[in-house]
């Protein structure tokens, strides 16, 4: 069974959100995800400053397998990207929600987070697949 | 209805992540297809490819089956155990199959045909069989573990007897030898050195573990695609099938057309083909971040072309591919990559041998 944390939100594009304060929220994709798309090769990352609106694809998860859009979860600006990625695109695989981490939105509206599905939601999204 | 090798239960045990192959359940990783990769490259891996389909020929016309079935000539086969690579063409010149044939003596060859074609093929043989006096046996009680990197062979000689260990010694590369139980074969499809060893369905479970215990790393399909096609070695149904010549399919080698009189299967379409030049199949390599894809477009300054198979290489740490192009292709070709054109090289098939890098 894949590991869902419960204090998370998700998309159902697989992306998982943490708010940090501030409006502040850090995403990643889910173990679901990194498990279907296999070890990772490359992550290529949003630019510090982009004004990004939910459901843009903002970044790429390319693993030996395939290339997965990764897909802005709420509406915001990107204030920091996981530089560790490039380097070690691999943390993805082994600690997705943590090390794996792959960019900061400060959000236009924080309320929007609360949206956005929540563990047992994103499990029966999974199901239905 | 899905099939199941003698070896399910182990991948199960190990933890393997399971995918559907063609019909049969085999693990695609254990974890991490890199690392995976990488015990082949620089240590020992083993796969378990009792899905392959072993078919033996035998009959006072065995060797005229042969030498009329495949472009290749089993005539070339003087020593005993010696094997040889061929594609069975159909009547228009494209790739029925591709497989390894072993020759024992004129009345007795061992073939080893994919998984995916496998009704396909025992069809073709049987067909093809007709006005032949031989005798097609399909070896279904076979599991086979392929042992490969620069370690494996010293690591599955663990499990050999002193017999088995004198049938192997200085064996060379592309040989098999039936050695008691077990047909060991100098054959795979990695780059590396190593063994395909063919075991009793009953032991087979026994002897990867034992493989296991001397150190040799279970790898999964992913890895095996990654390692064949840094080897540069043709995947059927993707870098050729039956439209496809094997001239466009880097398997020119593979044809053999002296004598002119032996007459195979596909031979005239294939003298046509060759008259009226055909596409070829070239290795391409981009270093810039990104990982080329099959089926991914290609543009040429001679015309189109495609890629037949694309990854990223772990071995080289970059993007690798066989494309099938124009035969007169320049130095670089621009590929169609998530709605860009990119510029990469073309390269000879052929990316990584011995664990060390060909560019």
């Amino acid at each position: 069974m894949s590991n869902i944390p419960t204090d998370l939100r998700y998309a159902a594009t697989h992306e998982w959100v943490r708010p940090e304060g501030d409006g502040v929220f850090t995403v990643g994709i889910s173990e679901h995800a990194q498990d279907l798309l296999g070890d990772m090769v490359f992550v290529e990352l949003p630019d510090v400053g982009d004004k990004v609106s939910t459901g843009d694809d903002i970044a790429v998860a390319e693993s030996v397998k395939a290339a997965s859009d990764v897909y802005a979860p709420i509406s915001g600006e990107i204030v920091e990207v996981n530089e560790d990625l490039e380097d070690s695109p691999e943390l993805v695989n082994s600690d997705p929600y943590g090390d794996g981490w792959m960019f900061k939105i400060k959000a236009d509206d924080p309320s929007e987070a609360e949206d956005l599905l929540d563990a047992d939601g994103y499990e029966n999204s999974i199901d239905e697949e | 209805m899905t099939s199941t090798t003698a070896l399910h239960a182990k991948h199960l045990e190990a933890g393997a992540k399971m995918v559907d192959f063609f019909g049969w359940d085999m693990p695609i990783n254990y974890g991490s297809q890199i690392e995976e990769h990488n015990a082949v490259r620089q240590d020992a891996g083993m796969f378990d490819v009792s899905h392959m389909t072993i078919v033996d020929v035998t009959g006072l016309q065995a060797k005229d089956y042969l030498r009329y079935l495949l472009a290749n000539d089993v005539d070339k086969l003087k020593d005993k155990g010696k094997a040889l690579y061929s594609g069975m063409l159909n009547e228009e010149g494209g790739v029925v199959d591709d497989l390894i044939v072993y020759h024992f003596d004129a009345t007795n060859y061992r073939l080893v045909v994919n998984s995916a074609t496998r009704e396909k093929d025992m069809n073709w043989l049987l067909d093809k069989a007709q006005g032949f006096d031989v005798i097609i046996t399909e070896r279904p009680e076979f599991a086979m573990i392929a042992v490969q990197g620069p370690n494996a062979k010293e690591k599955a000689a663990t499990l050999f007897s002193a017999a088995q260990k004198e049938a192997v010694a200085g064996m060379k590369p592309f040989f098999g030898v039936q050695a008691e139980d077990l047909f060991i074969a100098t054959t795979g499809y990695t780059g590396e050195a190593g063994y395909e060893i063919m075991v009793p369905e009953a032991q087979a479970g026994q002897f990867w573990q034992g493989l296991l215990d001397a150190g040799v790393k279970p790898c999964g399909l992913g890895a095996r695609d990654t390692l064949r096609l840094e080897a540069g070695m043709n995947l059927y149904g993707q870098d050729m099938d039956e439209t496809i010549s094997p001239l466009a399919a880097n398997m020119g080698w593979t044809i053999t057309w002296e004598p002119a009189e032996r007459d195979f299967v596909g031979r005239k379409a294939l003298e046509a083909q060759r008259e009226a030049g055909t596409d070829k199949l070239v290795g391409l390599v981009m270093t810039e971040k990104g990982v080329l894809r099959a089926g991914q477009k290609i543009n040429t300054e001679n015309g189109e072309g495609i890629i037949t198979s694309g990854t990223f290489s772990p071995t080289l740490g970059h993007a690798i591919a066989l494309a099938r192009v124009p035969a007169n292709v320049g130095e670089t070709v621009e590929v169609e990559m998530r709605k860009k054109w990119v510029t990469v090289k073309v390269v000879k098939p052929s990316f990584v041998r011995n664990g060390k890098s060909v560019l």
